[in-house]
């Protein structure tokens, strides 16, 4: 059982804070967030998510950038209460719309009365949205959603693309309408994170996707739904084939899950026949599935170093990524960076004439190379050059001193996986019933690196 | 129960700033106590929030708790919950002022909505005063009764707070036993779960003052409640479901069918997005399967799949939890992940700690066939711009290189490491060379050529210019400027701040002397004659001890200080295996991500619920906890210097270690080999009565103990008294106070061990000799027994710890007592009875 639940602003304030069990003395806010704060200085590196000072253990996950934290004197799983903090801060955005320091300052009285009703004495009651529900009566104050970054991967969706209500994400599970009546819909985001590393030939080293079925209803009535995946979609690598030898050539083919798992109102009952999934989605953003591809994808990007010595005091990075997925797709808010050595002194930095939206920056701090792309449209091809000059004589090994080149993006309507959501069935309560049904697919970069 | 009407879209409180406020507060709360006006409740909203706002910041707001509970009489809920919140924190610091609530709690615990009473109920348990306990009773009992669900797990919840305020009063009222018949009876799965959470607190805690409370706490173990709770089980959230399955965990099947049934029920729960419900159900299998070797095997293949898209689903948090724990599976059973190596490559966004258990994992799953790719993954990481990752990385090779695959290749890499020129790097590979030189010494030839050329300009690390040192030392006859190098390096003696070079470049100087003595002889006299004049205590030692022996004989000197050695084959691991098998039974736990089992971090008293298998263990700890830790932490902090630095008796130490391994640490290595650590222990603190076992290792390491007093003359006949008894606390505390008398391991016979398919028919057997079984756990082929017995005239007392394992047929046998003299003679008498085992 937990003792203690806080959470603390990036500047160390505790905006909300519940003792359950009064076996920790007072202060644990500021011991953690001194400890946390001085982890580097300490010679360490990040602070974990689980340390013990003093025989306390302290839990903590980072969302928004505010701490959640949990303290406690026995021996837990450390599973349960990570995931139990994450639910906590789910839960709240579910109530509050959108999860940030102002939201939860303006909220607190409700954040107390939904902390009350998770947690008694330490032991988890429910973190249900949809339980909850029924013991929550202060209503959220809502604030000016525009302003600041939401929680959660669906966020991806505020930006750049035109056909999805940017409120709707926002939306408390228990505010109304301006308008008083509520919108019947129902968001299903399929969101893949995508892991690669090239090797300094260009060859695919180790690939990886990490997919959600994401799902957030605003229907009332809480009807049945049944969501249809492609049929032919196969589960666990057959035995032969291990690892990542698996040679089917992107495009074709059926879509083969390492693995998956799912959320408890998931029934599986005709998975196994036609790859159908069923549930009563209960209130709030939840995800219905999650699933890990380790085989192989055409990848959205790739990336080309070329370093040119130009002396014994300069050399020159030339940069070129160039994507591959088709034109009607645009990626947006790319970020290309590349380590330099570190007796790089300065860099000019050269783009292709006539570039719109493009950024390049050095920072000087880590010796690093930003380079920044509002949009890239597909098929597209795009360079930067960079001259550096050296503060010192390299040892004639730039490459060994600089790089790897990693980069992060965000693809909407666009999964490498092709995994579909075939159909999206509601059942229905009357003939004129016809929620809106958002089915969304975007992909984001997790570990994207190419080796030089 | 629909929201109040009104809409409270005003702005928030700002942020109250200090006593100013708190007094204005007082004023305006005052104001409105008594006021029926429309759009008071609004007002008091406002208030309420402002002086919650300053609690949660931390401004004490006490001063108003009068106030705060004149205006709590209202209707509105909001405004309830606030007081109730307010009242739960300041109570326990003003229980004057608490009385004050009493009146309204109680009558709210009686309002017709049954939300009011449960959140009536619940702040007047959390009010933490102890004399107003009296007030509970009658609720809470109330509360236990009442037809709605919610008033109910309030009240479970409730009674487990009192025991903590005031446990006599709880106990008195009999509310465990009113929980227990909810347990097993309520319809609603959340109240049986809080039963559940409540109870094993409570006779937990209970246990070690009653009897009674001890049994009841072994019925929550039964086969009939565990089956009632697995049969309900997907009534209970996931939450609830963490708790059951971490109770089932501890129960004992009896057959294999039982086990298979339930991992057959539970197996979907593999597949649970929730991280703790999937590594709750991965510990029961693991814990069910572990007599059966090829099902827990199977049990590691099917769980892979699982554990590795929790690592990779989920936050960075929830990954690094789930991490830890595959980490520890990889170490148990390296083989089992060989081939998945590849999710163990490190992403370059990730964090450090993620980073470093990835790069364990990776040197742990090498063997033959993936070694090549691996290591040219990390030299990847060494090349790397993020030092800390490079330096872990190059430990990382070298650790797989002293794993004996294709050290060829490795060495290869590791020299050209040191072609690279960055300082860390060269670095961290001296310090690797020198451990691959002590294992491989076939390899000096290549090494040196590239180790020679490093100026120890460019060496600064203590730990790398140590090794450096080393090298030149053992290393003179192939280096040409050795002795000039050392001789350098003696010029800037007062310059060196470190004392671990200064022993070192002593020791070189001395070596290569014996080898090249003319080019050496005023090297080594600057040497001595700094050293014998260095402030630090053990470097002046050194010196004077080099000099005296020089003096007295020069081929003596050189057979002490530098003799033919013989390679090392195998390191010192760093923690002990009964260590590591204590964390692996606490898996799904803090001592998985610390690395360390609960009793390290934890106080006594919040060992948790069900801590019986922890305490048999901590009973064997009483005694050996400053020998058994103490050791383990030792070998931790002495294994940098194992590695790195090199005193040579160490060497000896590690071969010796070698040699005493027991068979690979398999994936069903419960073995707790506690002989291990008590020969680690040994050249630690030798106990007076050392076992001959152990005997002869002492000796290697030439500790030159005194040998152990001649054996006790033969005692008069032992007679047991058949009734002993002893309670199980005198047993612990005794346990603890005592010496072990004898330490020994002797074996049962095979047809005892055919039939103890569990403990219980070894315990019914030993009764029949008067031996009294006090604990006992563990399953086959590893059970642990703790015995007592009583003389038959006298009150003396002999404990035993007896750890059977059924599939060698071994008894590893500790004995204490209170006469030690006549413990020889109970020994037989055990050994004795423990040898009929089987024929009876």
């Amino acid at each position: 059982m937990i003792s203690q639940f806080f959470v603390l602003s990036q500047r160390g304030d505790s905006i909300v804070f519940r003792d359950y069990r009064g076996d920790v003395p007072k202060g644990s806010a500021e011991i953690f967030f001194r400890k946390v704060k001085f982890w580097k200085e300490d010679g360490g590196e990040e602070a974990p998510p689980v340390f013990n000072v003093d025989g306390v253990n302290y839990f903590h996950v980072k969302v928004v950038g505010l701490l959640f934290v949990a303290t406690s004197r026995t021996n837990l799983s450390p599973s349960l209460v990570l995931e139990l903090l994450q639910r906590i801060a789910r839960v709240i955005k579910d109530y509050l719309g959108v999860l940030n320091e102002d939201s939860l300052r303006k909220n607190f009285v409700l954040v107390y009365e939904l902390l009350d009703e998770v947690v008694d004495f330490g032991y988890v009651q429910t973190t249900s949205t949809e339980i909850l529900k029924s013991y929550i009566f202060n209503e959220p104050i809502m604030i000016d959603a525009g302003r600041l970054p939401p929680l959660g991967p669906a966020a991806m969706f505020m930006q750049g693309s035109k056909r999805m209500p940017g409120t709707a994400i926002t939306k408390s599970v228990v505010a109304n309408e301006p308008g008083g009546r509520k919108r019947e819909e129902i968001f299903v985001d399929i969101i893949e994170k995508i892991s690669i590393t090239f090797s300094s030939s260009g060859y695919i080293l180790t690939s990886e996707i990490d997919g959600t079925i994401q799902m957030k209803s605003y229907l009332t009535g809480n009807p049945e739904i049944k969501l249809a995946l492609n049929e032919d979609l196969g589960i666990g690598r057959a035995g032969g084939r291990s690892g990542y030898d698996y040679g089917g050539s992107a495009g074709s083919g059926a879509v083969v899950l390492d693995d998956c798992n799912f959320h408890e109102s998931v029934q599986l009952d005709s998975f196994d026949v036609d790859r159908t999934l069923t549930l009563v989605p209960p209130d709030g953003e939840f995800p219905v599935m999650n699933y890990r591809i380790t085989q192989e994808f055409k990848p959205p990007f790739r990336i080309n170093t070329l370093i040119e010595e130009a002396g014994s005091l300069k050399a020159e990075v030339i940069l070129k990524i160039r994507a591959e997925f088709p034109s009607d797709i645009t990626a947006n808010t790319i970020l290309v960076q590349m380590p330099l050595p570190t007796y790089t002194s300065r860099v000019s930095f050269e783009l292709e004439p006539g570039t719109v939206g493009q950024t390049t920056d050095f920072k000087e701090s880590n010796k690093r190379l930003e380079w920044s792309l509002k949009k890239v449209v597909g098929g597209s091809d795009h360079t930067l050059r960079a001259k550096l000059t050296f503060s010192q004589e390299s040892h004639g090994n730039i490459t060994k001193e600089a790089g790897p080149v990693s980069m992060t993006f965000t693809i909407p309507m666009y999964n490498p996986s092709r995994l579909q959501v075939k159909y999206l069935q509601i059942a229905k309560k009357s003939k004129t019933y016809n929620p809106y049904r958002w089915v969304r697919y975007v992909t984001q970069a997790n570990s994207y690196v190419a080796r030089i | 129960m629909a929201p109040p009407a009104q809409t409270n879209r005003s702005p928030s409180p700002s942020q109250p700033s200090g006593k100013g406020e708190v007094s204005d507060l007082k004023t305006q709360l005052r104001q409105l106590a008594g006021s029926r006006a429309p759009g008071t409740d609004d007002a008091k909203r406002e208030l309420f929030k402002k002086v919650i706002s300053c609690m949660t910041i931390g401004i004490d707001v006490s001063s108003v708790f009068s106030e705060m509970v004149m205006c709590s009489a209202t209707s509105d809920i909001v405004l309830k919950k606030m007081c109730y919140l307010y009242v739960g924190n300041y109570a326990k610091h003003n229980p004057d002022l608490a009385l004050l609530t009493i009146n309204f709690l109680q009558r709210d615990c009686k309002d017709e909505d049954p939300m009011i009473r449960g959140l009536a109920l619940r702040s007047l348990c959390s009010l933490r005063v102890t004399n107003l306990v009296e007030y509970l009773v009658g609720p809470l009992g109330a509360g236990l009764k009442d037809s709605n669900s919610y008033v109910r797990t309030v009240a479970t919840m409730g009674v487990l707070k009192l025991y903590h305020i005031s446990e006599s009063t709880c106990m008195d009222a009999d509310f465990p036993a009113t929980l227990k018949h909810l347990m097993l009876n309520d319809r609603e799965a959340q109240v049986v779960a809080n039963c559940l959470c409540a109870l094993q607190e409570i006779w937990g805690l209970e246990a070690t003052k009653s009897e009674e409370a001890s049994t009841e706490r072994e019925t929550l173990l039964s086969k009939p409640l565990i089956y009632y709770l697995l049969n309900r089980f997907k009534e209970f959230s996931e939450w609830a479901q963490c708790a059951v399955l971490d109770l089932v965990s501890k129960y004992v099947p009896s057959d294999s069918s039982e086990i298979f049934d339930m991992m057959n029920l539970l197996e979907d729960r593999l597949q649970h997005a929730n991280g703790a419900v999937v590594l709750a159900t991965i510990k029961l299998f693991l814990q069910l399967t572990l007599s059966m070797a090829d099902i827990h095997q199977q049990v590691y293949e099917r769980i892979k799949a699982p554990l590795l898209t929790l690592v990779s689903s989920g936050g960075p948090e929830q990954s690094y939890a789930v991490l830890s724990h595959l980490h520890l599976l990889v170490m148990r059973a390296p083989y089992i992940f060989s081939a998945d190596y590849k999710h163990f490559y490190c992403q370059y966004n990730e964090p450090f700690y993620v980073k470093k258990l990835k790069l364990e994992m990776l040197t742990a799953v090498a063997n033959e066939s993936n070694t090549y790719e691996i290591v040219t993954e990390l030299c990847e990481y060494a090349a790397n711009v993020d030092i800390p990752m490079a330096r872990e990385s190059i430990r990382a090779v070298g650790k797989i290189a002293l794993q004996q695959y294709d050290v060829n290749a490795i060495v290869d890499r590791l020299l050209q490491f040191l072609e690279m020129e960055k300082d860390h790097v060269t670095a961290e590979t001296l310090v690797l060379v020198k451990d691959l030189l002590r294992k491989y010494p076939q390899w000096s030839h290549d090494c040196i050529a590239v180790v020679g050329n490093i100026s120890s300009k460019n060496v600064q690390e203590p730990k790398a210019k140590a090794a450096l040192i080393w090298m030149l030392g053992e290393y003179a006859q192939d280096m040409q400027d050795a002795p000039y190098v050392l001789e350098s390096l003696i010029e800037n003696w007062e310059e060196e701040h470190s004392a671990e070079v200064r022993l070192h470049l002593l020791t070189a100087v001395v070596k290569c002397f014996f080898r090249r003595p003319p080019e050496t002889q005023k090297a080594l006299g600057a040497a001595l004659a700094a050293g014998v004049n260095d402030f630090h205590q053990d470097v002046h030692d050194r010196a004077l001890l080099y000099y005296r022996l020089l003096q007295y004989n020069v081929s003596i000197a050189e057979r002490v200080v530098n003799p033919p050695k013989q390679a090392v084959s195998v390191f010192a691991d760093t923690q002990s295996n009964e260590i590591k098998d204590r964390i692996f039974d606490e898996f799904n736990s803090l001592s998985v991500v610390y690395q360390k089992p609960s009793y390290m971090f934890t106080d006594k008293e919040h060992r948790g619920p069900f801590a019986f298998s922890e305490e048999i263990g901590n009973l064997s700890l009483g005694e050996e906890s400053t020998d058994n830790v103490v050791p383990a932490q030792r070998i931790e902090a002495n294994d940098k210097d194992l590695l790195l630095s090199t005193s040579d008796k160490e060497e000896s130490k590690g071969s010796i270690h070698n040699s005493s391994a027991y068979s690979a640490p398999g994936y069903d290595g419960s073995l707790a080999a506690p002989s291990q650590t008590d020969l680690v222990s040994l050249d630690y603190k030798p106990t007076p009565n050392v076992p001959s076992a152990t005997f002869a290792i002492d000796d290697l390491l030439g500790l030159g103990l005194p040998a152990a007093a001649s054996p006790p003359p033969p005692p008069p006949v032992l007679k047991l008294n058949t009734k002993a008894a002893l309670e199980p606390n005198a047993f612990q505390q005794k346990w603890r106070q005592l010496p072990i008398s004898i330490s020994q391991e002797t074996s049962i016979n095979p047809q005892g061990v055919a039939i103890m398919t569990s403990p219980q028919t070894l315990i019914h057997h030993m009764q029949g000799h008067s031996i009294h079984c006090i604990a006992s756990g563990g399953q086959a082929p590893n059970f642990k027994f703790f015995f007592y017995a009583q003389k038959a005239e006298e009150p003396s007392t002999y404990l035993v710890e007896c750890v059977v394992n059924s599939s060698s047929c071994k008894v590893q046998l500790k004995i204490k007592a209170d006469d030690q003299s006549t413990s020889q003679a109970f020994s037989e008498l055990f050994q004795s009875a423990l040898s009929k085992f089987g024929f009876s």
